[in-house]
């Protein structure tokens, strides 16, 4: 568990020397956001209707920007090989180096969403549910994202290819996650959607590491 | 103790090396010399646990490595070309999180103490992106000092290194090898170390 808290105080270390990638995920999804309101103009009820979708798909891919370079730098540098021989199991260190993703690239997209929200006239009750459901999602993102990142580590070109092997595992995320905001705001509750998106985070918690471990091993080879 | 026997290592449809038998016990070191392209980096990460062996196996006190992967993890420290550390991060932090990654804490008493020996006085506290390829490299080797392991596996040790530190390396090398501590490198150079030692060439 010493060696979990290590690496995750590591990488938060050194997300704080490097800032500006922490930031150009933020602002990006901030610009993204704000293009819909400022494109379509001040229809309340359409904004209102897309403003879920359209924050969720911000959010999205706000939090792919930084997928690449999650186990990039580790494997150039070496620290890759020191953590597979390190006597703690590597899966816990990848979940680990996921944990210190979310810190950086998604609990700061999930404390900003109510602010961007605003922009779609969403009602403060719609706003709660949209970060809850952006908390149960947003560390589902990094999960998946992980082995995306594993499996086109050191191949050429790796970064489209990443997009092109993770986003069609996001759909699930954005359904239930979005869903969730349209069904409270129809009156139909958001239990169950937030419930599901909860399962698939339990699920991709107790998977996703082994997965990108597994991906890893292959890459270091 | 270590043992090999009959490792191979295949790369494409190329045989790198075939059955490479070979022996490390207490106080013992191994150089493995052989040309570019032999293999010896292979035969490295083979023995770390890094890459798979085509044929052969290895013991760890006797018993296969495979069974023992934690223990055997536990009193190994691999040193390989990338130098494993952060360029962002100063020297004394990169000794500090490498140690506590692998499980081994490091208070920071024992880690300046370290750099010092190593030459990098006055300099711990810088990132360690400013300094040169030698000194990086002299980083990578302070960890050796704050080591424990029983089993050192170096690849290229003495590379980027000027005739001080290779002096002291040696001497760092000595130690361990003093300690009962087993050691197994690559070098192009003729290495003159205390205790038992064997040349294993690869061709």
């Amino acid at each position: 568990m010493n060696a979990f808290v290590a690496i995750v105080r590591r990488d938060l270390l050194l997300a704080a020397r490097r800032k500006s990638e922490v930031f150009t995920a933020l602002f990006f999804f901030m610009i993204v956001a704000s293009l819909f309101p400022l494109g379509i103009g001040a229809e309340t009820n359409l904004l209102r209707r897309i403003a879920p979708g359209v924050l969720w798909v911000a959010a999205l891919l706000a939090a792919m920007l930084s997928l690449n370079r999650m186990f990039a730098a580790d494997h150039q540098d070496g620290t890759l090989e020191q953590m597979a021989l390190s006597p703690t199991p590597l899966a816990l260190l990848v979940s680990g180096k996921v944990f210190a993703h979310w810190l950086t690239s998604g609990l700061p997209l999930v404390l900003l969403a109510p602010v961007l929200g605003l922009q779609f006239d969403l009602s403060p009750r719609s706003l709660g549910i949209l970060m809850i459901s952006l908390l149960l999602g947003t560390p589902l993102l990094s999960l998946i994202g992980a082995i995306g990142a594993a499996l086109t580590l050191g191949v050429r070109g790796g970064g489209v290819l990443l997009s092109l092997l993770v986003l069609p595992l996001y759909i699930p995320a954005l359904i239930f996650g979005a869903g969730a905001v349209e069904a409270d705001m129809a009156g139909l509750g958001a239990g169950g959607h937030l419930s599901l998106l909860g399962a698939l985070l339990a699920l991709a918690t107790f998977f996703a590491p082994w997965a990108a471990t597994a991906a890893l091993r292959i890459a270091l080879e | 103790m270590l043992r090999a026997h009959g490792l191979a290592c295949v790369r494409g449809d190329r045989r790198l090396f075939s059955d490479v038998d070979f022996s490390v016990s207490a106080g013992d070191w191994l150089q493995v010399e052989g040309a570019n392209g032999a293999g010896k980096t292979s035969l490295l990460r083979i023995v770390a646990g890094l890459a798979q062996a085509a044929d052969g196996h290895l013991e760890w006190d006797g018993q296969p490595v495979d069974t023992v992967r934690d223990e055997f993890n536990a009193r190994l420290l691999y040193l390989g070309h990338a130098p494993s550390i952060k360029d962002d991060l100063s020297a004394l932090e990169n000794l500090q999180t490498a140690a506590a990654v692998a499980g081994r804490p490091l208070d920071e008493a024992t880690a300046l103490a370290a750099l010092r020996r190593i030459g990098l006085k006055g300099r711990e506290d810088l990132p360690t992106r400013v300094l040169s390829q030698g000194q990086k490299r002299r980083v990578a080797l302070a960890r050796l000092l704050c080591s424990q392991a029983r089993l050192w596996i170096l690849d290229e040790p003495f590379v980027a290194l000027d005739v001080a530190a290779v002096a002291l390396l040696c001497s760092i090398l000595d130690e361990h090898l003093a300690r009962g501590g087993m050691l197994m490198f690559t070098s192009h150079q003729a290495v003159q170390l205390a205790g038992n030692g064997a040349s294993l060439r690869l061709s």
